[in-house]
């Protein structure tokens, strides 16, 4: 029997129906919003004002929150992976509560922590209830975790031992890191930073929640995409979505070509 | 000089009891033992990335117990050579004299003989992936030496090459120590790389380093492995 016959058996079809059903299922949800509409549409509904604001807003704020991510993640992911020290496995789950939690709830929990004498206080200092940085925290929180994971991931694939050498060479432990070992995780950081970034163009629940949806203001693309369709404007609303689809395929395709996953 | 004087070490079940031992300047000494005997551990406690219970490092008549790898004069040579990912064949062998801020010409100076003597100098603008194992070990030679450090520690620095190379490179090892008057250990499981390269042989087994006063009395081979044929230099 050929190599190729070997795959024709009823197992291997079975899982290949399966996944291309799937693969249809997706195809046909991005197909069918993609030729819902007309270009001319899309061109005139990314046109208005507000919707140029908001993909200025959405790009920013987006970009901002992925290198404050990064820049946590890159050492506590760090920590977590060469680290060794008594409630490591505690900070490891608490670090994941901003995935599991819902993000309606991660907005709440914002909103009531500048409730607080704490929370007043650093509002005065800089404001962030309803706010532009109101919008990019609410990225920040759940954009962190995951780059946190994706480091962490980087750094436990990554052997220690160069760092070792490095160390028995003259370096002290901080240079090690610095010379040897963040220079080898450049396609880990950007895997970090995109995914970071990705998930900040997708907020929309902690945003609405902690900084509104105020036109011109702190409206971001997912925030428009909801305007959008309160008010009964489909077209502009679909503009806006597949505006964020083409920038999360670009996203992805970036990473894979870095070699990494999301 | 390198000297373990009552060395203790714990880590769950695995421990190493009162490990004492000397290795006298200018030899090239290999310590034995069964894979997972605590080789590797002996001697990351010698380049003090592991800090031991009890005991103490010296190295060329200086207690280093407490001294960070920085400070012990050391060169470290690991299994895999463990080369930096991003570093070029000329930047790693110069990275020990760059931290210390030489000039220059002084670096390139050094880089060149070293990678002449080890037989690397037409790879020196490679990047490790491109490397073949044997390269790797050689350039992993160079980058320990460059600081000339007064011990040379190596972990199975051979276990990973094929036979062929294994020779070439236990003749090698073997020329530099003797033409850098480096005091030299040597960890491995082989019998035969004992055989040609040591002048004085250790052995760990539970726990404890003793001195084996012929590698000739030494079992075959501890791992059960077939010995690598090395030839005396």
């Amino acid at each position: 029997m050929s190599a190729r016959r070997a795959w024709l058996t009823p197992f291997w079809i079975g899982l290949a129906v399966v996944a291309g059903l799937y693969l249809a299922f997706l195809v046909a949800l991005i197909g069918s919003a993609a030729t819902y509409t007309t270009p001319h549409q899309i061109w005139e509904s990314i046109g208005s004002p507000e919707i140029r604001y908001s993909i200025g807003l959405s790009l920013v704020t987006c970009t901002a929150s992925a290198l404050l991510s990064l820049l946590l993640a890159v050492p506590v992911g760090y920590l977590l992976s060469r680290g060794r020290f008594r409630g490591k496995a505690l900070l490891d789950t608490a670090l994941d509560i901003p995935i599991v939690l819902p993000p309606m709830v991660v907005g709440l929990c914002l909103l009531i922590f500048f409730q607080t004498s704490a929370g007043k206080f650093i509002d005065r200092v800089v404001p962030f209830t309803y706010t532009v940085f109101g919008v990019l925290l609410a990225q920040f929180v759940i954009g962190a975790a995951f780059a946190v994971r994706t480091m962490r991931g980087v750094f436990d694939h990554l052997s220690s031992r160069p760092e070792d050498v490095a160390m028995t060479l003259g370096c002290s432990r901080g240079q090690a890191v610095w010379l040897v070992t963040l220079p080898a995780t450049q396609r880990g950081m950007f895997a970090a930073f995109s995914i970071a970034w990705a998930r900040s163009l997708g907020e929309f629940g902690p945003i609405l929640v902690f900084a509104g949806a105020t036109r011109m203001k702190t409206e971001v693309l997912s925030t428009s995409v909801f305007l959008e369709l309160t008010v009964g404007r489909l077209e502009a609303s679909l503009a806006v979505s597949l505006l964020m689809v083409a920038l999360a395929l670009v996203v992805l395709v970036a990473v894979r070509l870095m070699g990494e996953k999301l | 000089m390198i000297q373990l004087d009552s060395i203790a070490w714990r880590a769950g079940s695995f421990r190493l009891e009162n490990v004492s031992f000397t290795v006298p300047s200018g030899r090239y000494a290999v310590l034995m033992g069964r894979t997972g005997c605590g080789k590797t551990t002996l001697i990351e406690i010698i380049c003090g990335l592991r800090t031991p219970r009890a005991g103490r490092v010296i190295i060329a008549g200086r207690d280093v117990t407490h001294e960070p790898p920085a400070a012990r004069g050391i060169g470290y040579v690991p299994q895999d050579g463990a080369l930096f990912p991003t570093f070029t064949v000329r930047e790693q062998i110069g990275f020990a004299l760059r931290l210390r801020k030489r000039p220059a010409d002084e670096i390139a100076g050094r880089v060149a003989s070293l990678a002449d003597e080890l037989g690397v100098a037409h790879l020196l603008d490679r990047l490790p992936q491109n490397l073949s194992g044997g390269e790797r070990q050689r350039v992993a030679l160079g980058r320990a030496l460059a600081a000339k450090p007064k011990v040379l520690l190596l972990d199975e620095p051979l276990s990973a090459l094929d036979e062929e190379l294994r020779d070439d490179l236990a003749a090698l090892l073997k020329r530099v120590q003797r033409e850098h008057g480096i005091t030299a250990l040597h960890i491995t499981h082989s019998r035969a790389e004992s055989a040609a390269l040591a002048d004085v042989v250790f052995r760990l087994s539970d726990g404890r380093v003793c001195e084996v006063p012929s590698v000739a009395d030494e079992p075959e081979d501890f791992d059960g492995s077939e010995a690598p044929r090395v030839p005396q230099p």
